[in-house]
C-alpha cells in the first residue's frame, strides 16, 4: 500500500537522522562558517528601534548594542558606576548664574548648569549605504523621488556602503530629533523642562510643514553647542545632578544627519526603510537583520574601536569568573542570533535542549515554568535535580523596580491622612502576606519593600535600619511581619470592627482596580481570601492596559496596581512616585504620582532633596521621605522582583547588569561544549515510531483476513441483504 | 430571606426559560404521532438512552449550579440598624451539594490524592533547627493520623462512598422499575447508566471530601471543584449561544423564504456579509467591545459574578450571530420547498392571512431542522469555547471553564515536574459531555431527517 | 461563464463594503483612536499632544463618518472611515498601528501559513478517504460501527488537546522534531512535519465519518448493485465505482475551503511559532491593532467569496447539466 511506504519512508529519514551526528530537532539552520553565534529568543516583535522612541527594556536589548550614548554603566562594578563610553571622560559640570557667568561661589544660586562632553576620538559608525560617497564626494543614496529608489527594497539591496567617524554635531543632531515633536520621542515633554530652549526649538520645527527630510541642523537650539569636531556642551535649567544619568540611555546616541536624511528619502517610509527598524550606530555590533516576524540579527561592527574587556570589578567576580577575560579586545562573539519564541513551553524546552544560549533576555522568570527549576530558598537557590546535571548556572537579576498595588489617596472610603484612615490602610497592608504571596506566585523571587527605595540604591538601608516598623518587627535577624491581631485591632480602630462599618455594621468592600494580563485567577483568589481574613469583602475591576490607564489618570480608582522600572538607580527616581505635583489629577498629565499622594512636607522636601548632591545630607532628608510613606501607608503592598537567569554552562560573563542593557558584547561561547551537550541531551526516543509502525501493520494483518473472509461471504445471499 | 439573597443571573433566568420551554414543547409533542415515533425511534436504542442519561446528569449539574444565593453575614454585636449584610460570595446549590470541596484550600499545588504539598517551605522542627521539606497539606487527608494508612484508607473510604451511591441508586432505580415495568424502552441500559454515575458521584463527593481528588490548582484551590463547576459554562454557552440566536434566524429565514423578493435579498445579503467575515475575528472584536462597555460601566454590576455573567451573555449572543447564518439559510431554502406545497398555495388562494400560514403550515414544518441544528451545534459550541478562552476572548477569567482551565494548564505542563492533573481534569468533563452529545444528536439526525444534508467537511 | 464571474464578483463589493463598516463600528467603540495612540506610544511620559500628533499622523485626526467642515462631496471622503475602508479595495492595507507596512507583511506570512496547511489539506483529506473506504468495506459489521464510536470519540477531544498533547510528547519527551519555529529554507519541512501530522489525526474523526457517510449513500446506489452482481471484488467496486462517483460531493464541498488556506490556522501557527497569517491575526487581536484586523478582515471576505465562485464553478466541472447564468 502507498500509505505503508510513506511510512516507511518518514521512519527511514528519522532513523538515518538518529544516527547521524548533527541533531534533527535543531530549530537553527546548520552553521556554515566558525564564527561563534549566540542564539537567544525576543517575546515581541520590538516597536521601535530609533533610539529617540524607543523606551521599553526589550527593545533596549537589541539597541543597546549597537547605539552608544556618552556616558554607561561598568559592566562589573557595583553598586552602579557611570563611566564613559562614548566620551573620553565623564561630563565636565560648570554652574551658570542668571546671565550665563561661571560661579564659583558655593552658595550662589543656580540658574543654569552646562555639561561639557568630549568624544572619543576613534568612535566611528557601522558601514551603511546612508555614507556611501561617490566619486566627487557626494553621498550616493539621495533620491528625489519615490521612482528613482524603486530599485532598492531592502538595506541589502544598495551595493555601495561607506562609514565616518562619529562627531560632536552628530550627538546635538539627535537632541534636536528629540525635540522635533514629529519624531513623538517620550522624552519630549520631560526634557523640555531641562535642557535649555527645547521647548523652543520643538515649537518652531513643529510649526515647519514638510515632505520628507528636514536638515535639523538649519536650527539652533540655546542650549546646545558644538565646540569642535569632539566636543559639545548641553545646558541645563537649574541643578538637576540626575542629568548624568540620563546621559547613559540611549536617547543621547548619534545620529548623523546623513542617516536621518537616507531614512527619509522618498517611498523609503513604504518599504519599512526606517530608522525605526534599521539602526545605525557606532557601537559593537550592528543589526544586519531584522525581520520582526522571525529574527533579528546582529553582527560584529567591523569599524568597533579596541574596547577591551575590564580588569576589576567587584568583590566575588574574581571567583565568579567573571575576570577570566581581563583585557580582551570585545566582543567576544561574532553574531547574535535573535528568535521570536511567544510562547513560553518552545523557549522554555529549546532552552532545555541546549537550543537557546540562556533562558531569556528580559523577563526571566516572573510567574512561569522558570519557576519549577529552581527555588530561592533561605540559603539561596536550590536548583532542582535535572538542572544540576546539565550544569546550569544562574545570574541573578536586581533590576531597580517595584510592583505595587496602591491606594487612592482622594478616594473617600481609603483615601484621607486622618490617624483613623491610616490605620485602615495599615490594617490591611498587614493582612496582605506579601512574603507569602511571592513565594506561592513567585517562587520567592521577590523581597517585600520596606520602602519604596529597592534595595541596593543608595537611600534604602540594609537590615535592622531598613525595615518598615509600622508592618515588621525584627526577629531572628530578619524582618518578622506584625500579627494579624494587630491588624484586626488597628481595623476595629478605624472604624471597622470585623470588618463592618461600626455604625451600620456594612462589610468593608474594596475595589481593585486590576489588569486583566497582568494577573491570573489564582492571585485574585488569594488576595480576597487574605482579605476576608479580617472580614473585608474584595470586588475587582479587570481591564485592559488602555482602560487601566484612563481610570488612573482620571483618579476614578479605589485599589490599583502597578508597577516601576527605574530609569536610573537614585532614589529621587522612585520617590517622585510620590510627588504631589506629578498627580494625574493636579498635573493633568500623565504623571506617576497615580495614588495623588499630596505631602505639603513631602512636596518640600522632595524638591530641595531633587538638587542635592549625593552626601549624608540628602540620605537624611530621604530617609525623612521614606519614613513619611511608611507612616502614611500610600501602598497596600509592593514588592521588588528579584529576577534569576539561567544559563546554560558554555556561557560565559552572564553577570546581568540591572540597568544597562549594553552588555552582549562581554558575552562568551564555548561553541564545542554547545555542540557537544546539544547532542548528548537530544537522543530522539525512537520507540514510539517504530511502536506506533508496528500497530499498524499488526491491525493491517487481520484487517486483511477478515476481508478475505468477506469476499467470500459475498457469495451468499445472506450478506448481500444489508444494502 | 434573613439568611439567603437569592441571585438570578441572566443566564440562570435564560437556561431555566431555556428547560422550561424544552419541557413545555416535548408535552405538545406528545399528541403528534409522528414525531413520537422518531422521538421512540431514537429512545429505541440502548445508545440514545445512555447518552441521554449522560446529558441529563450534566444538565441537571448545570441547573443545580445555576441557582445562586448570598449567605448573610452574622449580625454585628455594634450593629446599630437592623439591616442584614450579605457575603459577596455568591454560592449555588450544587456548592451545597458538594460540601467542603470549595473552601479547603491549600497553600498552593498538590498532587492528586497527595497528603503533601508540591513545594517545600522552610519549617521548623521540634528543636528549633529550620530545615526544608514538603509540608502535610492542611485538609487532605487530614483525619489521617499517620501518612502511611492513606492506601488502606482510600480503599475503605471508597467502599463507603460507593456504598452510599450503591443505596441511591438502588432507591432511584427501583422507583423507576415500579413505574415503568411495562415500557418496551431499553430502559435497562437507562438505569445501568444512572446506577454507574450515581456510585461515581457519590464516591466523588465522599473521596472529594477528605481528599483532592483532581490535586489542587497553584493558589491551593480544589482543581475537581472548578472542573464539576466547570459543567454549568459548558451546558449553558452549548444550549443558550442557540437560543439566542433562534429567533432571529427563524424569522428571517422563513421571512426570506416566504416573502421571497427584496426581503430576499436582503436577509441574503446579511447572511452572506456575516458569514464572509472569518468568525474568530468577529467574535473577538464583539467580546472585545463589550468588555470595554462592562469595564466602563462598573455601576451596573453589583457583585463581580454578575459582571462575568454579563460578558458570557454577550459570549453566547455573539457565538449565536456568528453561526446564526446556517440556519438562516436552511430555513430560507426549507420554507421556499414549503410554500411551493400545494395546500400552502390554497391556503393563499383562501385569503389566510401570512402570519396563519407561516404559524400553522411552515413552522411546523421546519421544527425538525430546528431541533437538528440545536443538537448539533451543541457541542460544537462547547469546543469552541475552549479555543476562545485560549485567545482571550472567552468567558470571563473568574468564572470557571474548561477553556480557561486548558489555557492554565498549558504553562503548567511545561514545568518540571509537569502538572497534568489541571489538563486530565478538563479533558474528563469535557471529553464525556461532547461524546455523549456527539452521540446523541447523530441518532436524533438520524431520526428526523434520514437524508442528511446538513453536515460540512471538517 | 465569464459574464456569470464578472457578475458574482459585482455582487461581492456591497458585501465588502458592508464587512468594512460593521468591523469599522466594532473596532472604533472599542478602541478611540486615543487609545491606539496610547498603546502605541508606550507607557511612560505620553503627553496630550504627542496623542494629537500621533493621530494626525496617522490620520486619526478627523470625524468619523461624515466631516460637516469639508463641503459636498468631500463631507462622506474626508473622515476616516472612507480613507481607512475605500483604501481596502485597491489592496492598499496601509500601515499597522506600530507602523509596518501590512501588504508587506501579508505577502511576506502569507507563504509559511499555505506551507502549512496545504500539506495538512491535502494529507487531510487523503488520509481521510483512505481511512473511510477502509471502513466502507466492513459497512454494516461490528467493526464498522466500532470505527464509527471511534470516529465520533476522536472527533469529541478539543483541537487544544491535539496539539498541547502532540507537542509535549514528540517534541519534548521523544525530541523527534523541533518544537517549534519555522525555517523558510530546505529545511523547513522539518518545523513543518509535527503540526502536519497533529492537523491531519485531529481532523480523523470528524472528515473520515463524513467521507463514510458519502460512500455509503453511494455504495446503496443501483449500479453498485449491479456491479457486485456481475462479481466484481469489493476492492474494485470501492476504488472503481464508489470512490469517483463520491469524489464529486468531496470536490464541491471543499473547494470553498481552498482560499481560505492562505488565511492560516491561528492555533497551529501560534503554538507551533509559524510566522504565518494565522499567527499575524492572533497578535493582532492582542495586542488589539486595528488596522491589521481590519485588513484580515477583508482578505478573509474576499477569500470566502472567491471561495464561493469557485465552488460554483467546480459544480458544472463535475456535473454538466449545470448551468451557471
Amino acid at each position: 500500500m502507498i500509505k505503508a511506504r510513506a511510512t516507511t519512508a518518514i521512519l527511514a529519514v528519522l532513523l538515518l537522522n538518529a544516527c547521524s551526528d548533527s541533531t534533527f530537532n535543531s530549530p537553527h539552520p546548520a552553521e556554515t562558517d566558525d564564527r561563534t553565534t549566540y542564539y537567544s529568543s525576543f517575546t515581541l516583535p520590538p516597536k521601535h528601534l530609533d533610539p529617540a522612541l524607543s523606551y521599553a527594556t526589550d527593545e533596549s536589548v537589541i539597541i543597546d548594542q549597537i547605539y552608544e550614548s556618552p556616558l554607561g554603566y561598568h559592566f562589573l562594578k557595583r553598586p552602579y558606576e557611570l563611566e564613559p563610553l562614548a566620551a573620553e571622560s565623564l561630563p565636565e559640570i560648570t554652574y551658570l548664574d542668571e546671565a550665563g557667568e561661571t560661579i564659583t561661589d558655593e552658595n550662589a544660586h543656580v540658574a543654569y548648569t552646562r555639561y561639557t562632553i568630549r568624544l572619543k576620538k576613534d568612535l566611528r559608525y557601522q558601514p551603511h549605504p546612508a555614507f556611501a560617497l561617490g566619486e566627487g564626494g557626494e553621498s550616493l543614496y539621495v533620491f528625489a523621488d519615490a521612482n528613482e529608489s524603486s530599485a532598492y527594497q531592502t538595506i541589502a539591496d544598495f551595493p555601495e556602503a561607506g562609514s565616518r567617524q562619529a562627531v560632536a554635531n552628530d550627538f546635538v543632531y539627535q537632541v534636536k530629533r528629540l525635540a522635533d515633536p514629529k519624531n513623538k520621542s517620550p522624552l519630549l515633554g520631560f526634557m523640555g523642562q531641562y535642557i535649555v530652549g527645547l521647548k523652543e526649538f520643538s515649537k518652531v520645527v513643529g510649526d515647519i510643514e514638510r515632505d520628507g527630510w528636514l536638515n535639523l541642523d538649519e536650527f539652533e537650539m540655546s542650549g546646545l553647542q558644538v565646540i569642535d569636531d569632539r566636543t559639545f556642551t548641553i545646558t541645563i535649567h537649574n541643578r538637576y545632578p540626575q542629568f548624568v544619568y540620563w546621559l547613559a540611555m540611549h536617547f543621547f546616541a548619534p545620529i548623523a544627519p546623513e542617516i536621518d536624511r537616507f531614512y527619509k528619502n522618498p517611498g523609503f517610509k513604504d518599504k519599512n526603510l526606517t530608522l525605526d527598524w534599521h539602526p545605525v550606530g557606532t557601537g559593537a555590533f550592528m543589526m544586519t537583520r531584522n525581520d520582526p516576524n522571525s529574527e533579528i540579527v546582529l553582527e560584529r561592527n567591523p569599524n568597533y574601536r579596541t574596547e577591551l574587556y575590564p580588569s576589576s570589578g567587584s568583590p566575588g567576580d574574581l571567583e565568579a569568573g567573571f575576570l577570566a577575560d581581563a583585557g580582551q579586545p570585545l566582543p567576544l562573539i561574532d553574531r547574535a542570533v535573535f528568535r521570536l519564541e511567544k510562547e513560553l513551553l518552545p523557549r522554555w524546552t529549546k532552552f532545555l535542549q541546549g537550543y537557546y544560549d540562556r533562558s531569556g533576555e528580559t523577563h526571566s522568570n516572573t510567574r512561569g515554568v522558570f519557576d519549577q527549576a529552581f527555588v530561592v530558598g533561605p540559603e539561596g537557590l536550590e536548583l532542582s535535580k535535572d538542572m544540576q546535571s546539565h550544569g546550569l548556572t544562574i545570574a541573578k537579576d536586581v533590576k531597580p523596580s517595584m510592583y505595587y498595588y496602591g491606594f487612592n489617596m482622594r478616594d473617600p472610603v481609603v483615601g484621607g491622612y486622618t490617624e483613623e484612615r491610616r490605620k485602615l490602610r495599615r490594617a490591611l497592608s498587614l493582612a496582605f502576606d506579601v512574603e507569602d504571596y511571592v513565594n506561592i506566585f513567585y517562587k520567592g523571587n521577590a523581597v517585600a519593600a520596606q520602602s519604596p527605595v529597592p534595595p541596593g540604591i543608595p537611600g534604602q538601608l540594609e537590615g535592622r535600619e531598613g525595615i518598615n516598623t509600622y508592618i515588621y518587627d525584627w526577629e531572628d535577624d530578619k524582618p518578622k511581619r506584625k500579627s494579624l491581631d494587630l491588624a484586626r485591632s488597628l481595623l476595629s480602630e478605624a472604624g471597622y470592627p470585623n470588618g463592618r462599618n461600626r455604625d451600620t455594621g456594612e462589610p468593608l468592600k474594596l475595589f481593585i482596580d486590576v489588569q486583566s494580563q497582568a494577573i491570573s485567577n489564582a492571585q485574585m483568589d488569594w488576595i480576597r481570601r487574605k482579605m476576608s481574613d479580617l472580614g473585608v469583602q474584595v470586588e475587582y475591576r479587570p481591564a485592559d492596559w488602555n482602560r487601566t490607564r484612563e481610570k488612573l489618570l482620571t483618579g476614578n480608582t479605589q485599589i490599583y496596581s502597578h508597577g516601576w522600572l527605574a530609569d536610573y538607580p537614585d532614589p529621587e527616581n522612585f520617590l517622585f512616585l510620590l510627588f504631589g505635583p506629578e498627580s494625574p489629577l493636579v498635573c493633568n498629565c500623565d504623571g506617576a504620582n497615580n495614588s495623588s499622594y499630596e505631602n505639603p512636607e513631602f512636596d518640600a522636601k522632595f524638591s530641595e532633596m531633587r538638587a542635592m548632591d549625593e552626601g549624608p545630607a540628602r540620605d537624611a532628608l530621604i530617609a525623612e521621605l521614606i519614613e513619611m510613606w511608611r507612616r502614611d501607608n500610600v501602598w497596600l503592598f509592593s514588592y521588588h522582583p528579584l529576577e534569576f537567569y539561567l544559563n546554560n554552562r558554555w556561557v560565559y560573563n552572564h553577570k546581568r547588569h540591572g540597568i544597562s542593557k549594553r552588555t552582549l558584547q562581554y558575552l562568551r561561547i564555548d561553541p564545542e561544549d554547545r555542540t557537544a551537550m546539544q547532542l548528548a541531551w537530544n537522543e530522539p526516543v525512537i520507540w514510539p515510531v517504530v511502536g506506533g509502525f508496528a500497530g499498524f501493520i499488526a491491525l493491517l494483518f487481520p484487517a486483511v483476513r477478515a476481508y478475505r473472509r468477506r469476499q467470500k461471504m459475498t457469495i451468499s445471499p445472506a450478506a448481500t441483504t444489508e444494502d | 430571606m434573613d439568611t439567603v439573597k437569592i441571585v438570578v443571573l441572566w443566564s440562570d433566568l435564560l437556561i431555566y426559560l431555556l428547560a422550561a420551554s424544552l419541557t413545555l414543547f416535548f408535552w405538545n409533542m406528545r399528541g403528534n404521532p409522528i414525531t413520537a415515533a422518531r422521538w421512540r425511534q431514537v429512545f429505541g436504542t440502548r445508545l440514545g438512552m445512555a447518552t441521554f442519561v449522560v446529558l441529563g446528569a450534566y444538565i441537571m449539574i448545570a441547573l443545580l449550579d445555576s441557582l445562586h444565593f448570598r449567605l448573610a453575614l452574622e449580625e454585628d454585636p455594634g450593629q446599630k440598624s437592623d439591616q442584614v449584610y450579605f457575603d459577596n460570595q455568591v454560592v449555588s446549590v450544587l456548592d451545597l451539594a458538594l460540601g467542603d470541596m470549595a473552601t479547603e484550600h491549600e497553600r498552593t499545588y498538590s498532587a492528586p490524592f497527595a497528603l503533601q504539598s508540591f513545594e517545600k517551605v522552610n519549617m521548623k522542627n521540634a528543636d528549633g533547627v529550620s530545615y526544608r521539606d514538603f509540608p502535610r497539606l492542611e485538609h487532605a487527608g487530614a483525619h489521617l493520623a499517620d501518612p502511611a494508612d492513606r492506601g488502606s484508607d482510600l480503599v475503605l473510604q471508597s467502599l463507603i462512598g460507593l456504598a452510599k451511591g450503591g443505596v441511591l441508586a438502588l432507591i432511584f432505580v427501583g422507583m423507576q422499575w415500579f413505574f415503568l415495568r411495562g415500557s418496551t424502552l431499553p430502559w435497562r441500559a437507562a438505569w445501568t447508566t444512572q446506577a454507574v454515575i450515581i456510585c461515581f458521584a457519590a464516591w466523588l463527593i465522599h473521596i472529594g471530601n477528605l481528599y483532592h481528588v483532581l490535586g489542587t490548582d497553584q493558589a491551593g484551590n480544589d482543581v475537581l471543584y472548578k472542573s464539576i463547576k466547570g459543567v454549568r459554562t459548558g451546558v449553558l454557552l452549548g444550549t443558550l449561544a442557540t437560543l439566542v440566536m433562534l429567533p432571529i434566524a427563524v424569522s428571517l429565514g422563513i421571512a426570506a423564504g416566504y416573502f421571497k423578493g427584496w426581503v430576499d435579498d436582503v436577509v441574503q445579503y446579511l447572511y452572506t456579509t456575516l458569514s464572509s467575515i472569518p468568525g474568530i475575528l468577529l467574535i473577538a472584536a464583539s467580546v472585545l467591545l463589550f468588555q470595554v462597555y462592562i469595564d466602563l460601566n462598573p455601576e451596573f454590576f453589583e457583585i463581580g459574578l454578575e459582571k462575568a455573567d454579563a460578558r458570557f451573555i454577550a459570549l453566547c449572543f455573539i457565538l449565536g450571530v456568528t453561526s446564526w447564518a446556517t440556519l438562516c439559510r436552511l430555513m430560507r431554502a426549507e420554507t421556499l420547498k414549503i410554500s411551493q406545497l400545494e395546500y400552502v398555495q390554497a391556503a393563499h388562494a383562501f385569503g389566510v392571512s401570512h402570519f396563519r400560514i407561516i404559524t400553522r403550515h411552515i413552522l411546523p414544518n421546519v421544527v425538525h431542522i430546528i431541533l437538528i441544528t440545536f443538537v448539533l451545534d451543541f457541542s460544537a459550541l462547547v469546543l469552541a469555547e475552549a479555543v476562545l478562552s485560549y485567545i482571550g476572548v472567552g468567558i470571563d477569567p473568574a468564572m470557571a471553564s474548561w477553556g480557561n482551565m486548558i489555557n492554565t494548564a498549558r504553562s503548567e505542563l511545561s514545568r518540571e515536574p509537569a502538572i497534568w492533573w489541571t489538563l486530565s481534569g478538563a479533558f474528563f468533563f469535557m471529553f464525556s459531555l461532547v461524546l455523549s452529545a456527539n452521540l446523541f444528536s447523530d441518532l436524533v439526525r438520524d431520526a428526523f431527517d434520514p437524508r442528511t444534508g446538513l453536515e460540512g467537511a471538517a | 461563464m465569464f459574464a456569470y464571474i464578472v457578475r458574482r464578483l459585482i455582487y461581492a463589493v456591497p458585501i465588502l463594503i458592508g464587512v468594512n463598516l460593521l468591523t469599522f463600528i466594532l473596532f472604533f467603540i472599542v478602541n478611540s483612536p486615543d487609545d491606539m495612540a496610547r498603546s502605541q506610544l508606550g507607557e511612560k511620559y505620553v503627553t496630550a499632544a504627542a496623542i494629537e500628533n500621533w493621530k494626525i499622523e496617522n490620520g486619526y485626526d478627523k470625524p468619523l463618518f461624515h466631516n460637516a467642515e469639508a463641503g459636498g462631496f468631500y463631507a462622506y471622503t474626508d473622515t476616516i472611515f472612507y480613507t481607512k475602508s475605500m483604501r481596502l479595495f485597491a489592496f492598499d492595507f496601509g500601515r499597522s498601528e506600530s507602523g509596518r507596512d501590512i501588504t508587506a507583511d501579508v505577502s511576506q506570512r502569507m507563504w509559511p501559513s499555505v506551507a502549512l496547511a496545504l500539506p495538512t489539506f491535502v494529507t487531510g483529506i487523503w488520509v481521510n478517504i483512505c481511512v473511510a473506504l477502509m471502513v466502507v468495506m466492513f459497512r454494516g459489521t461490528k467493526l464498522d460501527r466500532w470505527a464509527v464510536l471511534v470516529f465520533v470519540s476522536l472527533m469529541s477531544i478539543s483541537y487544544l488537546f491535539y496539539i498541547i498533547g502532540g507537542q509535549y510528547m514528540v517534541a519534548k519527551l521523544w525530541r523527534l522534531v523541533p518544537i517549534s519555529g519555522f525555517n523558510p529554507t530546505a529545511d523547513a519541512w522539518k518545523f513543518l512535519i509535527l503540526p502536519v501530522v497533529v492537523g491531519v489525526v485531529a481532523g480523523i474523526g470528524a472528515g473520515a465519518r463524513w467521507y463514510r457517510t458519502l460512500f455509503i449513500e453511494e455504495a446503496s446506489q443501483d449500479y453498485v448493485r449491479t456491479a457486485r452482481a456481475k462479481g466484481l471484488s469489493e476492492i474494485r467496486i470501492l476504488f472503481r465505482h464508489i470512490l469517483p462517483n463520491a469524489l464529486i460531493p468531496i470536490l464541491t464541498g471543499v473547494v470553498v475551503l481552498i482560499p481560505t488556506l492562505f488565511m492560516g490556522s491561528l492555533l497551529m501557527e501560534s503554538f507551533f511559532g509559524i510566522p504565518g497569517l494565522g499567527s499575524y491575526m492572533l497578535d493582532a487581536i492582542r495586542s488589539q491593532d486595528f488596522a491589521i484586523v481590519r485588513s484580515m478582515v477583508f482578505i478573509g471576505s474576499v477569500l470566502y467569496i472567491i471561495g464561493l465562485i469557485l465552488t460554483d464553478i467546480s459544480y458544472t466541472w463535475a456535473d454538466p447539466r449545470v448551468r451557471l447564468n
